[in-house]
């Protein structure tokens, strides 16, 4: 791998694991699954491919932070704002 | 025009379930994760945002309780906060502390760092007081935009727009003031892996109540903390004929 890559992909692995730290299905199974998709791609050499598969975690990072996002925004919501029946029942 | 100070608390994370000390004096904190208040996080992104918008200068990141509330102010830091400030509080004074106490502390930092606006969440998800805002505001004798979901600053004067009962009031007011976030102000920002470590940078001061000429004595105890009453399950009926029989019998109709 050259190395600007290497210190890009591991950056990525680090950024991802401490994001995963949140999971709502446990930071374990989130670990477990992170180091399989890397590990998936580790013969990768193509400096082009590697590029995409970087940017396709970072596309996974926006996704996490929109999830975690959502979850604490519904809880909130939930929690703190009464839901008017009507809008629940879909009618009025 | 500068400075701007966000209130920051540690609370138990929102996801977690609570569970009541056997003694019934309080709620489980030992080794259950932290984090901070979701409100005083919409709190640090209106400040931020501020600053990015070039209306203010400077935000800076409060935080009172021990040790560990420098976890929460170093996150706020990560947000984009310049520097914290941590006013030491532990022990029976730091399980007592309450809005009051706050306040008193926010009052007297705010005057400290003259400060033109003060940001807190408008409550804690722990104690759910919905107080500290509007005593720090009192204290101070500012005015206060309270449940924000929109805010402007227009010259010396602020427009709030406030989620109320009845809707959304807008109003105006002049700085310095006391501002609180409502869930709608915005969308916080996470705070990434490398904005943690940029943030290491930053510097976290160290104070204790004393140091502002507060006393932390409170006026309130707490006697006893029960979990809510659980949800007695559902009965099904059969027949409409069962169902108001029952309804009789309950002596609801």
């Amino acid at each position: 791998m050259a190395n600007p890559l290497r210190s890009e992909v591991r950056q990525l692995y680090k950024n991802l694991l401490f994001l995963g730290r949140e999971y709502p299905k446990g930071a374990d199974y989130f670990r477990e699954r992170l180091k399989r998709a890397f590990m998936k791609n580790k013969d990768v050499t193509d400096p082009k491919e590697i590029k995409k598969l970087v940017d396709r975690g970072e596309f996974v990072i926006k996704e996490l932070e929109a999830l975690y996002y959502l979850r604490k925004y519904r809880a909130m919501k939930k929690r703190y704002y009464e839901e008017e029946l009507s809008a629940v029942l879909n009618i009025g | 025009m500068s400075r701007v100070l966000v209130g920051v608390k540690r609370v138990i994370d929102y996801a977690v379930k609570i569970r009541v000390k056997p003694d019934h004096s309080g709620v489980v904190t030992d080794g259950v994760k932290h984090s901070m208040n979701p409100f005083c996080e919409i709190a640090v992104e209106e400040a931020v945002k501020l600053k990015e918008k070039k209306f203010i200068k400077e935000v800076v990141a409060v935080s009172c309780g021990p040790t560990q509330v420098t976890e929460t102010i170093r996150t706020a830091l990560a947000m984009g906060c310049d520097r914290g400030i941590h006013v030491e509080v532990s022990g029976k004074d730091y399980e007592a502390m309450g809005p009051l106490q706050i306040s008193k502390i926010f009052a007297a930092l705010a005057k400290k760092e003259e400060a033109s606006l003060v940001i807190l969440g408008k409550q804690a998800i722990d104690d759910d007081c919905n107080q500290t805002g509007q005593m720090t505001a009192a204290l101070l004798d500012w005015p206060q935009g309270t449940f924000a979901s929109e805010v402007t600053i227009d010259g010396e004067k602020v427009k709030v727009v406030r989620e109320i009962d009845g809707g959304l009031e807008t109003i105006k007011i002049s700085m310095p003031a006391v501002l609180t976030a409502d869930l709608r102000l915005n969308t916080p920002r996470y705070a990434t892996l490398p904005n943690i470590m940029k943030a290491k940078k930053k510097k976290i001061a160290t104070m204790k109540p004393a140091d502002l000429g507060v006393d932390m004595v409170s006026r309130v105890e707490v006697l006893r903390v029960d979990e809510p009453p659980t949800r007695l399950a559902g009965v099904k009926v059969e027949t409409v004929d069962d169902l108001v029989a029952k309804l009789k019998a309950n002596g609801t109709i």
